[in-house]
């Protein structure tokens, strides 16, 4: 049964040399999203801890602000 | 018009769905690679060839939908000068440009055992190679270019110049002689595929465009976040 799945009747290295690359890119493609995210949020967190309290209190009114620090404090 | 999705106010929902996408789209992989590798049957002909139509297509059709998405937002982008339509395709662009190279490459890997052939110089390969190498100037267009105005400009006539490569990649099989077989899938009239093959592509083209929702989400936070750090700036 292993062997019938993995040889595919000789097109084997076909089937499973084009789905390997799918979900390689896949996984390449993920991980570099979330690493620019994640370098974003960081940038973000720290130009927002370098603000004055007034600064602070301004950029504190914007809810989306506020979510970004949230989702920061996560990773 | 278009003040609900503002995005101050969808913020909120797009940092929070990548987590619940991402669950979605490993169960409705793993159902659809477990159909395609194993449950499905093989072709009369292709044999278990056939089993990188669960890839190739799928990628194909992701790739063709969102370069379309491009060029509508981009016409969007010019008529109603709103640039979260811009910020909305430039987060759409990666995944339909890998999309495009995983249809590419797993097209080439099929061609070899069904038509002798790593690549032939046939319309629909050389017409969706077109598609990728306007996708690649539209997001290289995005790193050179600095200014926002100019950059938007810049790429939205990319995108709608890009669009009238779509429907020669959709009729090309019809138009030319070519090695690439004819479609099998038709929403208006009978398709030719078996329901034990439709269902499994029908799984694993939910899965990409679950995959291709998630790299979206996650680009355009990014895009948003990008946005929200020049505002500090500017305090």
């Amino acid at each position: 049964m292993i062997n019938e799945i993995i040889s595919m009747n000789g097109y084997g290295v076909y089937v499973w040399s084009a789905f390997s690359f799918t979900l390689t890119s896949f996984v390449t493609l993920y991980f570099v999203t979330k690493l620019q995210l994640s370098k974003e949020q960081k940038r973000f967190t720290s130009k927002f801890g370098s603000l004055n309290a007034k600064k602070a209190k301004v950029a504190r009114l914007q809810n989306i602000n506020k979510e970004i620090l949230l989702n920061a404090s996560k990773i | 018009m278009f003040k609900s999705f503002e995005p101050n106010k969808i913020f909120a929902i797009t940092s929070k769905a990548p987590k619940y996408i991402l669950f979605l789209f490993i169960i409705f992989l793993t159902v659809g690679l477990t159909e395609a590798l194993i449950l499905s049957p093989e072709d009369y002909k292709q044999g278990d060839a056939v089993r990188i139509m669960y890839v190739h297509v799928p990628a194909a059709w992701i790739s063709l939908g969102i370069f379309s998405s491009l060029a509508l937002l981009s016409v969007g982008s010019f008529v109603f000068k709103n640039k979260n339509f811009a910020i909305i395709s430039k987060s759409l662009a990666p995944s339909g440009f890998i999309f495009n190279i995983i249809a590419l490459v797993t097209g080439s890997i099929w061609g070899k055992p069904t038509w002798g052939t790593w690549w032939a110089w046939d319309a629909r390969i050389t017409s969706m190679l077109i598609l990728a190498l306007f996708y690649a100037m539209y997001l290289l267009a995005w790193r050179i270019y600095e200014d926002k105005d100019q950059v938007i400009k810049i790429t939205s006539m990319i995108a709608i110049l890009g669009a009238v490569n779509i429907p020669i990649i959709k009729y090309s099989v019809e138009w030319w002689n070519t090695l690439h077989q004819l479609p099998s899938i038709n929403v208006l009239s009978n398709n030719s595929i078996d329901i034990s093959m439709l269902i499994p592509l029908g799984i694993m083209t939910a899965a990409f465009a679950l995959f291709s929702l998630l790299i979206f989400l996650m680009k355009y936070n990014t895009e948003l976040i990008k946005v929200k750090n020049k505002g500090l700036d500017r305090l």
